[in-house]
């Protein structure tokens, strides 16, 4: 037994060693760029392995820990792994391989300069993703927060053109300036009401604060974890598509966005409990300012041509179904909201591989160019409909399920604005997302069948794929999402 | 051998390295020599404080006179901490000083006042007589004033003048409160005044030196609202002169605080029914907001951080004020971290003002670009500063918040936390001007700082991410210095 537990703790110092160790290797091996990505490919299909292995211990009810320094009495760098953090880290883990192997379609097809400091910053994120993921306490959640706004920093601005420099200003000074003026304040307010850190299921707060002020220390977690973007700090969405698609696609599927919703939903479950939020009502308010977004962001996207923009702002609204979801604070809810994590991550992935795709092969980017284009390249289209049916929720799409469980709490909590607002937003998805496909099918082509290179249109069909799949054989995150409740 | 008279080789090796440093009259020599006398400083301190914490405290007699007549040298956990962080930062200063812009001339005396000024600073804290600590004061300041006159701008004789004034109204002050000590007590030695001062009546005497103490200390450490010089005096001295000045001069005046506060004062009774300690929250509190909120104004980064320091000296003396273990260890771990912090911060913008040849924010737009080390080692310690975690800052102020709750005044904690808020906003505009603004002509024609500088720099950065994330030795000898001054009269 004793043997089993150090080599999950190994297990666990490995899912952040190979990313780092990558990281070193990539920035030495700028002259040999075939080796350089050669790295990546090999740390990304590691860490899957040691992900996948991680996940079966979890599955089997094993929690491993890992201590990495005491810093002060009642302050560690720790990791511990909870089914919430695996399922996230499963997600990344997965979807890092397909993005690399686009990247490198991507990067060579379009000849980026820079291109060691942006695998390594890659890297980085990644290392900092499977800190959040299986951060042990608020502490290191939030270092490892800080060092993924950072190391996505470079990316975002990685053309250095001048808009690029602007749209990094918008993202760094958002993200930073929020999680130190909100989100690090709420963390010490915890850490003394609380007297630990520590996440536990079932909340360090239950009966330590009012009701008020619970409800004023949930909005710092959620205003201070911008990385979700729920509005009014949204904005930085949108500035950061400046940045070359395999950026987009990690800021919006893999990591960055997810770890801010990801944040929200552990600090629901594990700081507060969502016994507590239910009873304290201390939730209650972001009902209605997650639901502003959805619908908000949802018209905007309606309204935007350039598609990249349009599909800005569907993640936005998107990622408040998961923050509603934690509003509601109902296990089903809970459920639903760590599925649609999983669901959005790989549509929505999959939506941006294909966007990126069609810039690079016809370098269109606005959604009025479009005309015909599906014909010209069948499989980019063909997995831009399935990540936009997953986007409306329609099986057989992963969409889907996170969107009936969130749509099931919310009637099963009689919350009818709720249910209204899942309701419209999926008429309005539909709205935006169908025309760009009548226009790419049904309009004529003006020119003949030619396809982005092919190790991205591999990725963006795996994602695909990946995306019906989910719906098909969803029981290895439903069991994770479950266990997160106690199920 | 070398062990026994380790407390005085601490003070003789920069006192003789100055000695030489002047008769050299050649720069490099000046700067071999100062190098070389810092190093064996920073390993003198080192040795002495394994010492300590092998043996404990270490007395040492001058010459080897008895305490009454004679003068002793008395290392305990407190100043053997302190006497670290000066050997430390003085050696990288050392190595930071090579680049100093100064007339060929003077550069010798550059050094020898350098070295002048960490001796008595050393002096002030190993020495356990109290009017052996007026005469050391008086060698650091006295070499300080030359030092900031040394500056390239002309206001810097203004600032050194300024500092003059208000240092000698210090020690003045500070050596009539160790004049009134003697007439109660009959002797120097802080060992004996402690014992004897316990025999005594009530003594408005008493009340008196210790007012008179107290002021003339916190003229030196710029507590609120004696603080005005600091700023001038920072921001014109040449950048390694400032590098040593916010990192150890200050410190040190805060350690002889702290040894009369609860040294010699705090097992006095009488003594015990001013209101001392409400008094310095109070101060301290106003010093965390007031020069912090004018640091968000300034447009010269040096004085951003001069206004900041002033501040940060807010949080120490917090710590000093709660006298409680948690709280005087939250403080004198500040002392060190702020100490470390600093340092970088103004070995970073030495090296922009070596490259540019100005420190003013509105000049510097997009330096981040082509100075990329140096305006990292900037942003650490600026984080640092605000005391995000992962960051030194973070630890120090989590043990005040700590403290200021185990002392029960939880509005203290809210109103730490909300200081720190003033921080995000001035370095918050640094980081916003050095990386996100176009370049301005003096980041184009700028080039990275020269390795010399970006050594002790980044050593300084790295350390403040290290104790960030690993702060067991610095808070374990924190937190022994707090024992000990907490440990009642000895």
């Amino acid at each position: 037994m004793n043997g089993l537990a150090l080599n999950d703790a190994m297990l666990l110092g490995w899912a952040l060693a190979l990313p780092a160790l990558a990281t070193l290797a990539i920035l030495r091996l700028d002259r040999w760029p075939n080796i350089r990505e050669a790295v990546t490919l090999i740390a990304s299909v590691l860490l899957f392995a040691v992900v996948m292995a991680l996940t079966t211990r979890v599955l089997a009810g094993a929690r491993p820990e890992l201590h990495l320094a005491s810093v002060a009495p009642g302050l560690t760098l720790a990791l511990k792994i909870d089914p919430l953090g695996m399922l996230f880290a499963a997600v990344a883990a997965t979807l890092w391989i397909v993005n690399s192997l686009y990247s490198i379609g991507y990067m060579r097809g379009n000849e980026e300069p820079r291109q060691t400091i942006f695998y390594a910053c890659f890297a980085i994120a990644i290392f900092a993703t499977m800190g959040l993921a299986f951060s042990g306490n608020l502490f290191t959640l939030f270092v490892f927060y800080e060092i993924l706004s950072l190391s996505t920093y470079p990316l975002v601005t990685h053309k250095q053109t001048p808009a690029a420099m602007r749209a990094g200003r918008v993202y760094l000074l958002t993200l930073i300036g929020a999680s130190m003026v909100l989100l690090l304040p709420a963390i010490v307010w915890t850490g003394l009401v609380a007297g630990t850190l520590d996440f536990r299921t079932g909340g360090i707060l239950s009966g330590k604060l009012g009701d008020g002020a619970l409800a004023l220390l949930f909005a710092l977690f959620v205003f201070g974890a911008a990385k979700a973007a729920v509005m009014p700090l949204h904005r930085w969405l949108p500035a950061a598509m400046v940045a070359p698609t395999p950026v987009s696609a990690l800021l919006h599927a893999v990591a960055v966005v997810k770890a801010g919703v990801f944040t929200i939903l552990k600090i629901a479950v594990s700081v507060f409990g969502i016994e507590t939020l239910q009873t304290s009502g201390a939730s209650e308010w972001l009902v209605y300012v997650a639901g502003f977004t959805i619908i908000a962001a949802s018209v905007v996207a309606l309204h935007a041509d350039d598609l990249k923009r349009r599909l800005a702002y569907s993640t936005i609204g998107q990622l408040s179904y998961i923050v509603l979801a934690a509003a509601l604070a109902s296990p089903v809810a809970v459920i639903g909201a760590a599925l649609h994590i999983a669901a959005h991550a790989v549509s929505k992935i999959t939506l941006f591989f294909a966007a990126g795709s069609v810039y690079t092969a016809e370098h269109v980017t606005k959604i009025s160019q479009m005309d015909g284009i599906g014909r010209r390249m069948p499989w980019t289209m063909g997995a831009f409909a399935i990540g936009a049916l997953s986007m409306i929720g329609l099986p057989p799409t992963a969409g889907f399920l996170g969107k009936w469980f969130i749509l099931d709490a919310a009637t099963g909590a009689a919350n009818w604005f709720a249910v209204s607002v899942i309701v419209v937003s999926t008429v309005l998805n539909a709205a935006y997302f169908l025309p760009i496909l009548t226009r790419a099918f049904l309009r004529p082509a003006n020119g003949p069948r030619q396809e982005a290179p092919l190790p991205m249109v591999i990725a963006l069909t795996v994602t695909a794929a990946g995306t019906v799949l989910l719906f098909i054989f969803p029981s290895v995150p439903f069991r994770l999402a479950s266990m997160i409740v106690g199920g | 051998m070398i062990a026994t008279h380790l407390p005085v080789l601490l003070i003789l090796a920069p006192l003789l390295g100055a000695v030489l440093a002047a008769l050299s009259r050649n720069g490099f020599a000046a700067w071999l020599i100062a190098l070389v006398a810092s190093a064996l400083t920073a390993t003198f301190s080192l040795a002495l404080l394994w010492r300590v914490q092998a043996e404990g405290v270490i007395s040492y007699r001058l010459g080897g006179w008895a305490p009454e007549l004679g003068i002793e040298y008395r290392i305990d956990a407190v100043n053997a901490f302190i006497v670290v962080l000066i050997g430390i930062v003085a050696f990288l200063t050392m190595i930071f000083a090579r680049r100093s812009v100064l007339a060929p001339e003077r550069i010798a005396w550059f050094y020898t006042m350098m070295l002048l000024c960490v001796a008595g600073l050393l002096g002030i804290s190993v020495t356990g007589d109290a009017f052996n600590a007026f005469v050391f004061l008086e060698i650091s300041s006295l070499s300080t004033y030359t030092l900031i006159a040394l500056g390239r701008d002309r206001r810097a004789l203004v600032a050194a003048y300024q500092y003059l004034i208000v240092g000698t109204i210090g020690a003045t002050f500070y050596v009539i409160g160790v004049g009134l000590l003697y007439l109660i007590t009959g002797t120097l030695n802080l060992g004996l005044i402690v014992e004897r001062l316990g025999a005594i009546e009530s003594s408005r005497a008493l009340i008196v030196a210790e007012a008179f103490i107290v002021v003339g200390i916190g003229l030196k450490l710029a507590l609120f609202p004696l603080h005005a010089w600091l700023p001038n005096a920072y921001a014109y001295a040449p950048s390694s002169a400032a590098v040593l000045l916010a990192s150890t001069a200050t410190k040190v005046a805060i350690y002889l605080l702290a040894r009369f506060l609860f040294t010699v004062f705090g097992g006095h009774v009488d003594v015990g029914q001013v209101p001392l300690g409400s008094i310095l929250i109070g101060l301290s509190l106003a010093a965390m907001f007031i020069p912090s909120a004018a640091a968000v104004f300034q447009n010269d980064i040096k004085r951003v951080l001069a206004f900041s320091s002033l501040g940060q000296i807010g949080y120490i003396t917090l710590g000093l004020a709660l006298a409680n273990p948690t709280g005087l260890t939250g403080g004198l771990l500040h002392l060190f971290n702020h100490a470390l912090m600093k340092g970088a911060a103004f070995m970073a913008i030495g090296a922009i003002v070596l490259r540019t040849g100005t420190a003013k924010l509105d000049e510097l737009s997009g330096i981040g670009r082509t100075m990329p080390w140096t305006a990292g080692a900037l942003t650490v310690a600026g984080l640092a500063l605000i005391g995000v975690p992962g960051t030194s800052g973070f630890v120090s102020k989590y043990y005040l918040i700590l403290g200021s709750m185990e002392a029960g005044l939880g509005w203290l904690a809210i109103l730490i936390v909300a200081s720190s808020l003033i921080a995000v906003l001035y370095v918050g505009r640094i980081v916003e001007v050095i990386w996100f603004r176009e370049p301005a002509l003096a980041a184009r024609e700028a080039s990275e700082a020269p390795g010399e500088l970006l050594l002790p720099m980044l050593i300084l950065a790295g350390v403040t991410i290290y104790f960030g994330l690993d702060a067991e030795w610095p808070a374990g000898l924190a937190s022994a210095a707090a024992q000990a001054l907490l440990g009642v009269a000895r």
